[in-house]
């Protein structure tokens, strides 16, 4: 006599030592250690704190180790963590002005005040590989120059002193928060930029890379990518005054695009944004050109159905976590509702034959 | 200031009373038990757990009437943080019928989002099943409850999907009425 | 930190789905909007689901999971043991037994009763979503009621085939209001969202929304005078194991000469009556 599968519980808990057998590789070679994964994988473990929403990198390190590597699945561990996390407040917004930056270039000026800072970039390297580093080499340490204290002012800056770029609007003191208030649309652009911080870097790359390429074009220019660490601060009221609680290391793209202005006012440059956690800079630029893409509809600018416009297209699908899990989720027994399509196209076949028949 | 007590234990106190809430919500007019717990006069208990369990800094609260109180008002301050609006403004309001006010001055809700509207906590001085036959959803074949103003829950009933939900508190003691349960003649 | 909170989410999580939830009681059929948590299981996998039970549990609870009728496939046999782990809830496989019933695609063969919450993971909670992918569409047409779009498309779905071609989440009208997605239940299930002695939620996790049918509730799976909706499974077939005529059946391949077998899709039910069927031979 037939009998139903049975074991459930038994085949996950196999499949979990499997797991972590699998995970601990060949036990001749040492063990990863979480400072190893933070201090030389670090973009890995920045890609992670960027969609993860959640700056730490030891636990971003850490998810990494669990996740065998699997960037969307090391920032599904941390997402699920955040949400378990009490919140104590909202920072004061940080000032990027104020930025220790390690890189800073602009495609818009030569030169400007506070210099071109190449830093640790892969942009000219050759694209060899570096047998070399297949040993533990002796890394020399790079040359240093003096830490400069003045402030690194924003290439847009000067052209917003000239009237040429667009105003932002400084937005209220009530900014909606993505992960304690459904998605509504039509979105605010708070709300979007937020999507976007944590959006999927494939997925924004695609986007940006389709508006250069026609579909929802905006002739965007990198006005200033800058990475370095920011203070974050926040404002106790019990205390009545502002305390530094963290610094850390983001990545910011202000872009500089056309705007035809109009019989009222005169032309200006409007801007695309993208702000994200760590050294990330492509990320950031995919999220300034799809941010500035999204304001078409505001700037009034002609709609011609790029995806990268459709802010109901672009937000309902840049979480790699749920695309990821909505996607695999088809893996999962469906064998109900197959059953259900089964009976209907046999039944379908049938009517038809016996249609046929009569007609013959 | 004297503060009376809140849940005892938040996590498992809080999903009984839901579940308690849930049921009468589920099955309009029938009056359910929640567990005594000490109020700020002169709110009864079962208002108490009812804003315990679904009230908190995100819900604008309306007090009316006696309920606007100083010692209410602490209460919500020290144990929900909600903070306390205008009728107009509000997601929940608590008071007896007649200081609640006339129902139109509470968010109604729009036809895109009809969950948007007030939900009010109506003190009692007693609730009784002798009153106007009510069906809809959650009613097997007819239920009746003593209900303060037909007309004006007729008219609110007539709006669905739009309106507002009432909750009908006295002692530890509630009932339900949701927007979409019909109400019968007087 | 040590420990997870009852029930797993926070106090004010639960909060607001418990909102939420009442919310959707109060407008059968209507899809209320929430704010969705990342759950310790990816989206599609039943989050909506488990928020919804983790809203409602009590340590009193005595809890089934079902995944396409059965207790034990894997991922009804990886939430049952979350909610043993977090909320501390007695489980069960016996339907009769169950105070709160989590299910995907599938509504148990034994009746429910007065008292029981039965929870079902959604995927689209959003009926219309296969005829207008636009959410900002969609929801002016819930407002309005209009609901002319999917008329057509069930009835071209006859001119094109004879009959309406949708075996499962069979769209139903709600108390003639609200037209809603019942989730993948095959429709032969339809027929036990109507007038149910139990409260019915719905929750879909990654679209944001929480749903419900309180108990007797009229749904009506949407059909026309001339094409009247049938509750089908598999034809002229009788459960291989129990002999159930009224069961949903599960087709087995049992080889690869065309051979095939029926059984219960409903583990329980069918385990219930082969025990039943054992007693009354001793």
């Amino acid at each position: 006599m037939y009998v139903a599968v049975k074991g459930g519980e038994r085949a996950i808990n196999n499949a979990h030592a499997w797991l972590d057998d699998a995970r601990r590789g060949d036990r001749d070679v040492p063990d990863l250690l979480i400072d190893q994964i933070r201090e030389q994988l670090a973009l890995a473990v920045d890609r992670v704190m960027a969609e993860g929403a959640l700056y730490d990198p030891d636990l971003a390190a850490l998810a990494l180790k669990q996740a065998r590597g699997d960037v969307i699945e090391a920032v599904f561990l941390i997402r699920a963590f955040r949400t378990t996390l009490p919140r104590f407040g909202t920072s004061q917004p940080v000032d990027t002005g104020a930025m220790q930056i390690i890189r800073r270039i602009s495609a818009t000026y030569k030169d400007a005040p506070g210099g071109q800072v190449l830093g640790p970039t892969f942009d000219y390297t050759h694209r060899l590989l570096d047998f070399g580093l297949a040993q533990t080499p002796d890394i020399a340490t790079a040359p240093e120059a003096e830490v400069s204290t003045a402030s690194v002012p924003h290439i847009l800056s000067h052209l917003d002193a000239e009237g040429l770029m667009q105003r932002e609007d400084a937005g209220g003191p009530d900014v909606p928060d993505l992960t304690r208030a459904p998605l509504e649309f039509p979105a605010e652009r708070p709300l979007r930029l937020q999507a976007l911080t944590r959006g999927d870097e494939g997925f924004l790359l695609s986007l940006a890379y389709s508006t250069q390429r026609g579909y929802g074009r905006n002739h965007a220019f990198v006005g200033e990518l800058r990475i370095g660490n920011v203070r974050v601060s926040a404002f106790l009221p019990e205390l009545g005054f502002e305390i530094e609680f963290a610094e850390i290391m983001i990545t910011e793209c202000e872009s500089v695009n056309q705007f035809q202005g109009s019989k009222t006012e005169p032309a200006q440059f409007t801007r695309g944004y993208g702000l994200v956690f760590g050294q990330s800079e492509r990320k950031a630029i995919s999220m300034a050109l799809v941010d500035r893409a999204l304001r078409a509809h505001e700037l009034g600018e002609d709609l011609d159905g790029a995806p990268a416009q459709d802010e109901e297209f672009v937000l309902s699908h840049c979480d790699n976590i749920q695309s990821s899990g909505f996607l695999e989720h088809i893996k999962l027994p469906h064998y109900v509702d197959f059953q259900a399509e089964l009976e209907l196209i046999r039944k379908l076949r049938r009517d038809a034959a016996a249609a046929q028949q009569a007609a013959e | 200031m004297q503060l009376t007590t809140g849940f005892a234990n938040p996590p498992v106190d809080a999903a009984r009373a839901f579940r308690v809430v849930l049921d009468a919500m589920a099955h309009p007019a029938r009056i359910v038990d929640l567990p005594p717990i000490e109020a700020p006069a002169p709110c009864s208990p079962a208002a108490a757990i009812v804003l315990l369990t679904l009230v908190d800094a995100t819900t604008p609260l309306h007090l009316a009437g006696a309920h606007d109180n100083d010692a209410i008002r602490d209460w919500v301050r020290f144990h929900l943080g909600a903070p306390l609006v205008a009728p107009q403004d509000a997601a929940f309001a608590l008071g007896d019928w007649d200081a609640l006010g006339p129902l139109a001055s509470y968010p109604q809700a729009s036809a895109d989002y009809p969950d948007r509207s007030a939900t009010l906590i109506v003190e009692c001085a007693a609730l009784s099943s002798d009153g106007v036959p009510l069906t809809g959803p959650g009613v097997q074949t007819e239920a009746s409850l003593a209900l303060p103003d037909i007309a004006a829950l007729q008219a609110n009933a007539a709006q669905f999907p739009r309106g507002l939900d009432f909750l009908f508190t006295s002692g530890a003691q509630l009932a339900a009425l949701p927007r979409s349960t019909q109400i019968g003649g007087a | 930190m040590t420990d997870y909170n009852f029930a797993y989410l926070d106090e004010a999580t639960k909060r607001m789905l418990r909102r939420a939830i009442l919310k959707a009681v109060a407008i059968p059929g209507y899809q209320v909007p929430f704010s969705s948590r990342e759950m310790p299981m990816p989206y599609g996998w039943g989050t909506g689901g488990v928020q919804v039970t983790a809203a409602c549990l009590v340590p009193e609870d005595t809890l089934k999971v079902i995944d396409q009728g059965a207790d034990d496939t894997t991922n009804a046999v990886s939430i049952r043991k979350f909610f043993a782990r977090v909320a501390g809830v007695a489980t069960t496989e016996a339907t009769a037994q169950a105070s709160v019933i989590q299910t995907r695609h599938r509504i148990p063969e034994t009746p429910l009763t007065e008292g029981q919450i039965l929870v079902f993971q959604v995927p689209i909670p959003e009926p219309l979503r296969f005829l207008e992918p636009r959410e900002t569409e969609t929801r002016t047409m819930h407002a309005l009621e209009d609901y002319g779009l999917m008329q057509v498309r069930l009835y071209e779905d006859i001119a094109k085939h004879g009959e309406i071609a949708r075996a499962y989440a069979y769209p139903v009208r709600v108390e003639g209001r609200y037209i809603m997605d019942p989730s993948p239940i095959p429709k032969f299930d339809n027929p036990k969202l109507d007038n149910s002695p139990a409260l019915q939620l719905f929750g879909a996790g990654r679209e944001c929304r929480i749903y419900a049918l309180p108990p007797y509730t009229h749904v009506k799976s949407l059909d026309f005078e001339d094409y009247p909706f049938t509750a089908s499974k598999a034809a002229g077939q009788v459960c291989a194991i129990c002999g159930a005529e009224d069961s949903y059946l599960d087709e087995v391949i049992t080889d690869d000469a065309g051979g095939r077998m029926f059984v219960c899709s409903d583990t329980d039910y069918c385990a219930t009556r082969v025990a039943a069927q054992a007693e009354d031979a001793a």
